[in-house]
């Protein structure tokens, strides 16, 4: 078991808590970065795939996992992000200058919708992003000027300094490249005073108003923010799927993104990526599972969203801390061997009390 | 006018008066307690100076300055902190960081440093963590500083929010029912510190308390209030002998 | 004359999603959840009562009092086994619990009953009512009436029955009702059992109009802007709030050439957007107003 000595505060603000740390994160590192010589092409493209998921994931994760407020629609996000890339670049703007812009919009867009939307608790909220998700996949349809409604809008392969984005080889340190910037900025967000300030929100917002966190401004802020970070994953799932269409960004996607959090793990980056994984590899673990059902139950078209929904309902019961979450509990259980109790993680006795004055 | 001025507030509820017409002052550098029966109203009267309750009456001035119209987040920036009766506490962060979101009034970065980290943001961060760390030398946490809240016992999570509200830096502090679940031994220590946060820290001091003892120990005056109303003001002796306080709490 | 049938058609459409929007409510109002599952729950009435009166040929009225048995005990075992799980937990937890919920439902139907689309034959089906000028439906005559007397049997229940008053209890203060002596987790489960019983009753009366098929659950969205239009703590409020909707969408969709194409399509969703930013206690929100410390 590792004990940490701190001589330092910095050694609590630093990313890096130890050697060991650094140690595992650099071998991770360098085992993304040589993945090309490793595997081939359809994998590779998997695992970009994955990498995309992963940004999108840390968008929702920041918004619901750290501020607490629920959205059953950023599959909208996905899908400005992707319509504004694929239109800027069928314009000729250059993918240098196109993602940067896509980043902003969601940004904005996050920020116009967040203001009147985030006016509402828990409850409402997560109602009134389901229907935004809704109308957004309207829109999508019916402006199509934009994003040629249902006829679809055709991605245009790009180059960067000369490279073509087909290769995979070149998407997937594309990939790879924006995820580790997404994460060290969403580090550096979640270690800074506004991270600090969406988790006061998350716990107790009355508590956070009354040391001078402005609840309006900083809900916004994390619903841009996530915009952001959801809406740059659309610009690079633009290039993954090719050809978009509406019905791409429908309420399903939007809860995958939103399966993708739980069963990574709450309000914990690594879930983003665990969960990222999970549901990255879900299409193959049922097409797996198929194989060994009865072929009148495999065969069925309604098997994917109720295993979807069995698993969901899984998590939701007997893992709620998720992937993650299990994964930490399986590390605290060596690092306390023999010592370890199950009892350290049995959840209170918790009785409902109305908010209703 | 004194330094914190209640003037005539009411609050209603419907057709149930919390609050009926309450004035009184607090001046610089007292501890001042308010006294009274459940439903009284007290913690009616700290949510309406947090300016989470609107009066529909009344107003209040501190420091000179009107704040009646003040937002709910402006309040710790103008030196008013509080306690919550029954804790808000962000239970699922560490005990330190709590504290440093008492600090949130005096960070100095914004979004776009902070998401590349530079090195100013860096130094703020250091900045703040040496001013927590003044607050939990006081109080005595160092023990916890990386525990969980959730994990916490009762008496150390009441000073983990006095903490709290320490870093904010106030001038004003209210306090809701500090010595409430509290030991002997804990609340003989909470009387050290309310002395001491006057006399040391200079900070004013208004409370809600129960604990009679306590309150005569601790408290330079004391405000009784019954069903919204105020029924005396005064030194601790007056209010002991005080023919209206007493019938309150016995009952008629 | 044409808007008084569009009015009526509107009013019959709209009661259904008010007693879906009853659902939600109810369980709103006992155990502060919004069940997401509700427009599945409905969905599996329909396919019930389809396999009771339409492949077993059973008469009309046994059927469909069967369905609503069969239904409410279903509601009841799954707040029993499932629902109570994760009480207290945030509500986050049920939100994705119960649209995991929905979407086994759903998955189940498809593969229990296939995905076709069925119908079984009812007293009202065919049948048209014409008066002065109007042409109603007796399908639609058969909502109106079925919803009105579900109201006074719901409102009965919770104003003079010693249960309804225990289930407001409970929704108080869980710990406080404990105290005193109300079986709380027998009520809960019972609310759940009510609100399912409403739903399977939507879900018979709606059958003849939609058909049954697996979309059918997604209804329960549209009735959410129908809770929420009504104040989410308000039972007569979640009627009233679906007759709204149902109006509008007709009216938009007869007058979609001055308004825009699809609107129709939304029109739930826009009206439970424009609630939530400008008026979102509703219209007949019980909420004096929320608690804060």
């Amino acid at each position: 078991m590792r004990f940490i000595f701190k001589t330092k505060y910095d050694q609590d603000i630093n990313v890096s808590r130890h050697s060991g740390d650094r140690f595992w994160y650099s071998l991770l590192i360098i085992t993304m970065l040589t993945m090309p010589l490793l595997i081939d092409d359809f994998y590779l493209g998997e695992i970009s795939y994955i990498c995309i998921l992963a940004i999108a994931g840390i968008g929702l994760m920041i918004l619901s996992g750290y501020t607490g407020l629920a959205s059953l629609g950023h599959a909208a996000f996905l899908g400005i992000g992707a319509y504004t890339h694929a239109f800027l670049l069928t314009h000729g703007i250059p993918f240098i200058v196109s993602i940067p812009i896509v980043i902003i919009v969601s940004f904005l867009v996050g920020a116009i919708i967040g203001i009147p939307i985030l006016r509402l608790s828990g409850m409402y909220l997560a109602i009134a992003t389901l229907a935004l998700c809704f109308i957004a996949e309207h829109v999508f349809i019916r402006w199509e000027h934009f994003t040629g409604g249902n006829r679809g809008l055709a991605v245009p392969s790009e180059e960067i300094l000369g490279i073509s984005l087909t290769n995979s080889t070149v998407f997937y340190y594309l990939c790879l490249f924006f995820l580790v910037l997404s994460m060290f900025a969403a580090i550096n967000i979640l270690r800074s005073p506004t991270g600090r300030a969406f988790v006061a929100i998350r716990d107790s917002e009355i508590a956070a108003q009354s040391l001078g966190v402005n609840l309006g401004i900083y809900k916004a802020l994390s619903f841009a923010i996530s915009g952001a970070f959801t809406g740059l994953a659309g610009a690079l799932l633009a290039h993954y799927i090719g050809y978009l269409a509406p019905d791409i960004f429908n309420i399903f996607l939007s809860l995958t993104l939103l399966l993708l959090i739980v069963v990574g793990g709450m309000g914990s980056l690594h879930g983003c990526v665990f969960g990222a994984i999970f549901v990255g590899f879900l299409p193959q673990l049922i097409a797996i599972c198929r194989d060994y059902l009865p072929s009148s139950i495999a065969s069925q078209p309604g098997l994917e969203p109720m295993l979807f929904g069995i698993i969901l309902v899984f998590f939701i019961l007997y893992e709620p801390l998720g992937i993650y979450g299990r994964w930490m509990k399986i590390k605290l259980f060596f690092e306390m061997f023999p010592t370890y109790k199950k009892q350290t993680f049995k959840k209170q006795k918790v009785f409902t009390k109305t908010d209703r004055v | 006018m004194s330094y914190f001025d209640i003037q005539d507030i009411t609050v209603s509820f419907g057709g149930v008066k919390a609050l009926n017409n309450v004035s009184f002052s607090v001046d610089q550098g007292e501890i001042f307690t308010i006294i009274g029966p459940n439903g009284a109203g007290k913690s009616t009267l700290f949510n309406v100076i947090s300016r989470i309750y609107e009066p529909s009456s009344g107003e209040i001035h501190f420091n000179n300055q009107n704040i009646s119209k003040k937002k709910a987040h402006q309040i710790a920036g103008l030196g008013i902190a509080r306690t919550f009766q029954n804790l808000e506490l962000f239970e699922n962060a560490t005990v330190l960081q709590n504290l440093l979101l008492g600090r949130h009034i005096y960070r100095k970065s914004n979004l776009l440093n902070e998401l590349f980290f530079t090195p100013k943001v860096k130094k703020t961060e250091l900045e703040h963590r040496l001013k927590v760390e003044e607050v939990i030398d006081f109080l005595d946490l160092q023990h916890y500083r990386d525990t969980i809240i959730s994990g916490l016992p009762y008496g150390v999570r009441k000073n983990v929010e006095l903490a709290r509200a320490l870093c904010t830096n106030p001038k004003l502090l209210l306090l809701d029912e500090p010595s409430s679940g509290l030991t002997n031994e804990e609340t003989i220590d909470l009387g050290f510190w309310i002395k001491d946060i006057q006399s040391i820290l200079n900070i004013t001091v208004v409370m809600i308390e129960h604990d009679m003892s306590f309150v005569n120990k601790v408290s330079d005056r004391i405000l009784a209030l019954n069903y919204g109303e105020i029924i005396a003001t005064g030194l601790p002796e007056e209010i002991k002998a005080n023919e209206k306080v007493r019938t309150a709490y016995m009952g008629e | 004359m044409q808007l008084i049938q569009l009015i009526i058609d509107g009013v019959a459409s709209g009661c259904i999603y008010g007693l879906v929007a009853l659902g939600f409510v109810l369980i709103y109002k006992a155990t502060e959840t919004i069940n997401f599952a509700q427009g599945d729950i409905l969905m599996l009435g329909a396919f019930v009562a389809f396999s009771l009166i339409g492949v077993l040929g059973m008469n009309y009225i046994v059927g469909f009092t069967l369905t609503v048995l069969i239904i409410a005990a279903f509601g009841f075992l799954l707040d029993a086994t499932i629902i109570r799980q994760i009480i207290g937990q945030p509500p986050f937890a049920t939100v994705m619990l119960t649209i995991g919920l929905g979407f086994i439902f759903r998955g189940f139907a498809s593969i229990f009953w296939g995905t076709d689309i069925y119908s079984f034959s009812t007293p009202f089906s065919g049948k048209i009512l014409q008066t002065g000028g109007l042409v109603i439906s007796y399908v639609n005559i058969s909502i109106i009436i079925g919803t009105a007397v579900l109201m006074v049997i719901l409102f009965s229940f919770f104003s003079f029955t010693k249960i309804g008053v225990a289930m407001r209890a409970s929704s108080e203060n869980q710990l406080a009702a404990y105290y005193v002596g109300i079986p709380v987790k027998f009520i809960f489960s019972l609310i759940w059992s009510i609100s399912a019983g409403v739903a399977a009753v939507a879900g018979v009366l709606l059958a003849p109009i939609t058909l049954v098929d697996t979309s059918i659950s997604l209804i329960g969205l549209k009735a959410f802007a129908a809770a929420v239009l009504g104040g989410f703590g308000s039972i007569p409020g979640a009627i009233v709030g679906g007759i709204i909707i149902g109006i509008v969408e007709q009216l938009c969709g007869t007058y979609e050439n001055y308004l825009f194409e699809g609107v129709r399509e939304i029109s739930a969703y826009l009206v439970l957007i424009l609630t939530l930013i400008v008026y979102p206690r509703g219209l007949f929100s019980d909420k004096a107003e929320v608690k804060k410390v």
